[in-house]
C-alpha cells in the first residue's frame, strides 16, 4: 500500500532534448498534486518515470509504505494506476468485456467495477461496443476502472479533457473521495482540477 | 496463475475475435497449399513427393498472419500500459499471448496440416505424425513470432519487418519437422528430428519471453 511518493534529482532525457533536471517532488497520503507546464514540457514523460516505463537519466522515484520503503516494481504492480492519454480500450469488445477485464486485472473484483460504472452512469452503455461510445463516454470506462479496483496512486494525464461538465464535477468529487481514504492523485492538467491542488509547473 | 488465466482468455478472445482468428488462418492456409500444385506439374507422383513440405511451408507462412496484432494493438491504444502494471510479471504477459496466439491459429493449423497434406498425395499414414510435428511446430512459431512482432513495435508497416524478421527463425522447426515427416515415410528413424524439434520449442519457450519483455519495455519507454 503506497502512502507516499518521492521524486529526487529527477532528470529524463526523450531523443537528444533533456526535458527537466534536478526534479523534485514529494507527496503524502491524502494530497492531489496539478502538474501544469507548457506543451513538451516533460508532464507526460514525469508520469510515465514515475510509472517506471521512462528510465529517467539521473534521480530516483521512491515509494513509501505504512512502514518503509517498498520495493518500486512491487509497488507500482500493486498500487499504480496510471491513464494516458489513451483509454486502452478494445473498440470491437464491448464496455462491460473491457471494464470487466482491466478491472480484474488491476486488484478489483466485478461487484465493485458494476458499482464504478453506475456511479459514472454507464451501466446502460455496458453492453454496446466501445467503437460505439463517446470519447466522453470511453474516458469515463476507463475512470471507472480507477474507482473499482483498489490502487492508491493515480498518476492522470488530462484526465478531464473528453468530459462535460456535469462528469467533470462528478470526477471532482470521486478524486476528493479517494484522497479522503488515504489515495494520491498526480494529474498533469492544463485546466485546474475541480479538488483543493498542490500546483507544481514544470519547465518554469 | 489466475492473472495468467485472466490474461490469457483475454488474449484468446481478441485473437478469435478480431480479425486473425483461426478461420482466416485456415483459408489463408488452404489458399498457399492450394497455389503450389498450380504452380507446378500436378501430377500425383510428383505432388506426393513435396506433400509435407508445402504443408510445412505453409504452415509457417500462415502463422505470420496475425503476429503484427499480437503486440502492435495493445500498444497503439495504451493497453500495453496497463498489462505491465498487472499482477503478472511483463514476460509472463508475453508468454500467456503467444500460448493464446496459438490456440486460436497455431492448433486449428495444425489440424488442417494432415488434411492439406494428404489432399496433396501423402500417404494418410503420416497423418498422425504430421498432426504431432505441426501442434510442437507451431507453439515455437508462436514464441519465435511473438518475438518478431515485439521487436517491430512502433515501427509503421511491421508486419512486413516481422515476417524478416521471423522467418529465417522458423527454419530450423521446419528442417526439423519436415525432417522428421520425410524420415517416417521413408521407413527411417523418425524420433530424432520430432525430438530436436521438441527441443527447440521449449528453448524458445523458454527464452522468448525475456526477449519480448525487453522489447516491449523499450517500446514503450
Amino acid at each position: 500500500m503506497i502512502a507516499g511518493l518521492g521524486v529526487r534529482g529527477l532528470a529524463v532525457k526523450r531523443g537528444e532534448r533533456r526535458l527537466f533536471e534536478d526534479f523534485n517532488l514529494a507527496v503524502t497520503a491524502g494530497e492531489a498534486v496539478a502538474l501544469t507546464g507548457p506543451n513538451g514540457a516533460g508532464k507526460t514523460s514525469l508520469l510515465r518515470a514515475i510509472a517506471g516505463f521512462i528510465r529517467p537519466e539521473a534521480g530516483e522515484v521512491t515509494f513509501a509504505g505504512a512502514d518503509g520503503t517498498l520495493e518500486p516494481d512491487e509497488a507500482r504492480r500493486g498500487g499504480v494506476h496510471l491513464l494516458g492519454h489513451q483509454d486502452a480500450l478494445k473498440s470491437n469488445r464491448t464496455a462491460r468485456d473491457e471494464l470487466l477485464f482491466q478491472v480484474r486485472w488491476t486488484g478489483g473484483d466485478d461487484a465493485a467495477a458494476l458499482t464504478a460504472a453506475e456511479t459514472l452512469g454507464l451501466t446502460r452503455l455496458l453492453g454496446l461496443a466501445v467503437r460505439h461510445l463517446s470519447a466522453g463516454q470511453r474516458r469515463r470506462l476507463a475512470l471507472a476502472r480507477l474507482l473499482a479496483s483498489p490502487r492508491p496512486l493515480w498518476l492522470l494525464d488530462e484526465p478531464l479533457a473528453p468530459l462535460d461538465t456535469q462528469h467533470r464535477a462528478l470526477f471532482g468529487a470521486l478524486m476528493a473521495a479517494h484522497l479522503a481514504g488515504g489515495g494520491l492523485v498526480v494529474a498533469a492538467v492544463h485546466d485546474p482540477l475541480p479538488i483543493a491542488t498542490r500546483a507544481v509547473e514544470l519547465g518554469a | 496463475m489466475k492473472a495468467l488465466w485472466l490474461i490469457f482468455r483475454r488474449e484468446l478472445a481478441l485473437a478469435w475475435s478480431g480479425g486473425g482468428g483461426p478461420l482466416l488462418a485456415i483459408g489463408f492456409y488452404a489458399a498457399v497449399a492450394t497455389l503450389v500444385p498450380l504452380s507446378t506439374d500436378p501430377s500425383t507422383h510428383n505432388l506426393a513427393a513435396v506433400a509435407t513440405g508445402i504443408a510445412w511451408v505453409a504452415l509457417a507462412l500462415a502463422s505470420l498472419l496475425s503476429l503484427e496484432r499480437m503486440f502492435e494493438r495493445d500498444f497503439e491504444d495504451g493497453a500495453l500500459d496497463l498489462l505491465m502494471l498487472g499482477p503478472a510479471s511483463a514476460e509472463a504477459v508475453a508468454a500467456a499471448k503467444c500460448l493464446a496466439h496459438w490456440t486460436a491459429a497455431g492448433a486449428p493449423l495444425a489440424i488442417a496440416a494432415p488434411l492439406a497434406a494428404i489432399a496433396l498425395g501423402a500417404p494418410p499414414s503420416l497423418a498422425p505424425l504430421i498432426f504431432v510435428t505441426a501442434a510442437i511446430g507451431g507453439v515455437a512459431f508462436a514464441f519465435v513470432g511473438g518475438t518478431g512482432a515485439a521487436l517491430a513495435l512502433g515501427s509503421r508497416r511491421g508486419g512486413l519487418i516481422i515476417a524478416v524478421i521471423v522467418l529465417p527463425l522458423l527454419s530450423p522447426p521446419v528442417i526439423l519437422g519436415g525432417g522428421s515427416l520425410t524420415a517416417f515415410a521413408a521407413g527411417l528413424p523418425w524420433q530424432t528430428g520430432l525430438l530436436l524439434l521438441s527441443a527447440y520449442t521449449l528453448g524458445a519457450a523458454a527464452l522468448c519471453p525475456f526477449f519480448m519483455a525487453a522489447a516491449c519495455r523499450n517500446a514503450l519507454s
